[in-house]
């Protein structure tokens, strides 16, 4: 159990009479890069979003590193240690890429600094300032955006905007890390880059990640394990290139 | 890290410019006044500019940086005036110094309309959009009407404030003295992580949830401190006019704060400064100018002023010549300055919100009512 960072136990969600998701067991392993496949409308983004608090279980529940988290909510999730990215990007279009990462700083204990300190302009309030832009700066240079920093989030091209969300959902610190496609949107040439970027995260700050793609080069260049969703109901589970290879999944998704 | 060099590290000169704008008003109205210039109505007229001050900057801390409207902020300054003016009656008798008791009553009438903030804020923050402005609504309505029936505030002939009433000439040197704090606190709040949660609840309340910001916690605290300064707002107002009348905090009122915030410009704290100045100093002139048969129609006439201020405001055939009058660009100008053409850290994006939720709030908008609370993943217009 030790080395399980998730693990969900017959997760499922219905709304109304439409059973979105389905008994979903999933055991991932600390440091992993796990895969979330299946094609459109088969439940993806349901599960990521039972994961982070925002809709509650109808069945089942899941564990982060041993400690069951169904029914909090998304803060406390988020506090817990699972941090994401979304499908249709949601920056913050009006800061700064910097003021974007010191959003995800937020909650962390070492910037902490009371309302009041910040509205008297006490020493703490410029302390922790400084020190959390200097941390947001690091994290952008992981992802090479350390040069836009001053431009508002909504005008970095598309792809720049994905690195920008992974690098706020870092920026709070978490265990677990949802991507979910993040390589949509992407040229070829991004798609390799953000290959390297997620390797490189993962070992950097001791990540298990999570993701959702329809890119299967992505998916098989990347991912150890993958779990093949269709209809809310798991098709195939385990390793990358066994699991895809499974007649069941090729018929989901080319059909026949 | 020594604080000084953390303090250079944070400063920007622009920061300044607000204060720097109403302390240059304050001593020009000293100067003025000192040498008989401005007339005694006219002088009478500038702690009523102070409150307003206070009042547009505190609801544009909701409405502008929280994305939240609220048509109740007229309550708040009713709690403020009538509980901090009692107080101040009450230890009037214990203190014979009027701007002693005024200071003291400051606190205490701010700090009893935070109460009611609270109170308000907790239920009624559940709710979003539409709903909770129709809930701060009734709240100012039900407050008012509270003070209007209760016999020891006066009932509905107000309460008597001749007492403690402070001269105008003293009261706007104090009262621009506290606008000046005012503005530091609201921007020092606005310009910390704190400012930069509240504004990211405004963006994209999914994202900053995602993001583990408190999203309950920072609604109430802006809801708490708004309501806190308008109750300063009223303890003025209480030091300064006498009945306190309860019909005075009706919801025009809470409009016509609302009006000043959207016309300076919704998110945008010296837009509010200006626009609550000349707000109020065009009602002060329409009533002192408009005589006779003509005062009837001075509501009409402040109405006409309004809509083409806001057309002003918006049309694109009248950009050139507002462009001319700009201010970045007039500095740009005298300084020889190239014109900055790169978006800046900080200022850029309140222009740019303003410009977007000013449409928002015009014409209602349905569309952040639950749909897209409910299924973060739905494709929003901007989604691609």
């Amino acid at each position: 159990m030790a080395d399980i960072m998730l693990k969900t136990e017959n997760l499922g969600i219905s709304f109304g009479g439409l059973k979105a998701v389905q008994g979903l067991d999933i055991e991932i392993k600390k440091q992993q890069l796990y895969g979330l496949v299946g094609p459109n409308g088969a439940g993806k983004t349901t599960v990521f979003n039972m994961l982070t608090g925002v809709y509650q279980p109808t069945t089942g529940t899941f564990y982060l590193d041993g400690e069951e988290l169904k029914g909090k909510t998304q803060e406390q999730i988020n506090h817990k240690g699972i941090a994401r990215t979304f499908q249709n990007i949601r920056l913050f279009n009006n800061m700064s890429v910097v003021r974007n990462v010191m959003v995800g700083l937020h909650n962390q204990p070492e910037f902490k600094c009371s309302p009041f300190v910040s509205m008297l302009r006490l020493p703490g309030h410029f302390d922790s300032e400084v020190r959390m832009r200097e941390r947001a700066k690091e994290i952008l240079k992981v992802f090479g955006l350390y040069e836009e920093r001053n431009n508002l989030s909504c005008n970095l091209p598309y792809g720049k905007q994905r690195k920008l969300e992974i690098a706020r959902a870092l920026a709070t610190n978490p265990k677990l890390l949802l991507l979910d496609e993040p390589a949509a949107g992407m040229n070829p040439h991004e798609t390799k880059e953000l290959v390297d970027i997620v390797k490189y995260i993962r070992d950097e700050f001791d990540l298990t990640i999570l993701l959702i793609e329809h890119d299967m080069k992505f998916v098989s260049g990347l991912c150890d394990e993958i779990t093949v969703l269709n209809f809310g109901t798991v098709l195939a589970q385990g390793e990358t290139k066994k699991a895809l290879s499974d007649p069941e999944v090729i018929k989901a998704y080319i059909g026949g | 890290m020594g604080y000084v060099s953390n303090v250079k590290k944070t400063f920007k000169l622009k920061y300044c410019f607000n204060y720097i704008g109403v302390a240059a008003f304050l001593v020009l109205m000293i100067i003025l006044s000192s040498t008989g210039v401005l007339s005694r109505s006219a002088v009478n007229l500038l702690p009523k500019i102070a409150y307003s001050i206070i009042l547009a900057v505190s609801l544009n801390l909701v409405v502008g940086f929280l994305g939240e409207l609220s048509l109740g902020h007229a309550g708040f300054m009713c709690v403020g005036a009538y509980l901090g003016s009692y107080f101040s009656i009450f230890l009037h008798n214990y203190i014979d110094n009027s701007l002693v008791c005024f200071l003291i009553s400051l606190v205490v009438g701010g700090l009893l309309a935070a109460v009611f903030g609270f109170i308000i804020g907790l239920p009624a923050l559940r709710l979003k959009g539409d709903y909770l402005a129709i809930v701060t609504l009734a709240f100012g309505e039900i407050v008012r009407n509270v003070f209007k029936n209760l016999s020891f505030f006066g009932g509905a002939m107000g309460l008597k404030t001749d007492k403690i009433k402070l001269q105008s000439s003293t009261l706007y040197i104090v009262a621009f003295i506290l606008v000046l704090v005012v503005l530091f606190l609201i921007q020092n709040l606005i310009r910390s992580k704190h400012g930069r949660a509240i504004t990211a609840i405004r963006d994209n309340e999914i994202a900053a949830k995602a993001m583990g910001i408190n999203v309950t916690y920072y609604k109430l605290f802006v809801f708490v401190i708004s309501a806190f300064f308008a109750g300063v707002a009223g303890v003025i107002y209480g030091h300064y006019y006498t009945p306190i009348l309860y019909s005075a905090f009706d919801y025009n009122y809470s409009i016509e704060i609302l009006v000043m915030v959207v016309i300076g410009g919704i998110g945008s704290i010296s837009g509010s400064i200006i626009a609550a100045t000349v707000i109020t100093y065009i009602n002060f002139m329409l009533q002192n100018n408009l005589s006779g048969d003509l005062a009837a129609v001075r509501l009409l006439v402040y109405a006409i002023i309004l809509i083409a201020i806001v057309i002003f405001n918006n049309a694109p055939a009248l950009k050139p010549i507002k462009d001319k009058l700009n201010f970045k660009n007039l500095s740009a100008k005298l300084f020889k300055k190239k014109e900055s053409t790169i978006v800046d850290d900080d200022v850029a994006w309140n222009r740019i919100e303003s410009k977007i939720r000013m449409d928002e709030l015009l014409s209602i908008d349905v569309k952040k009512q639950d749909g897209e609370f409910s299924d973060p993943d739905k494709p929003t217009k901007e989604g691609k």
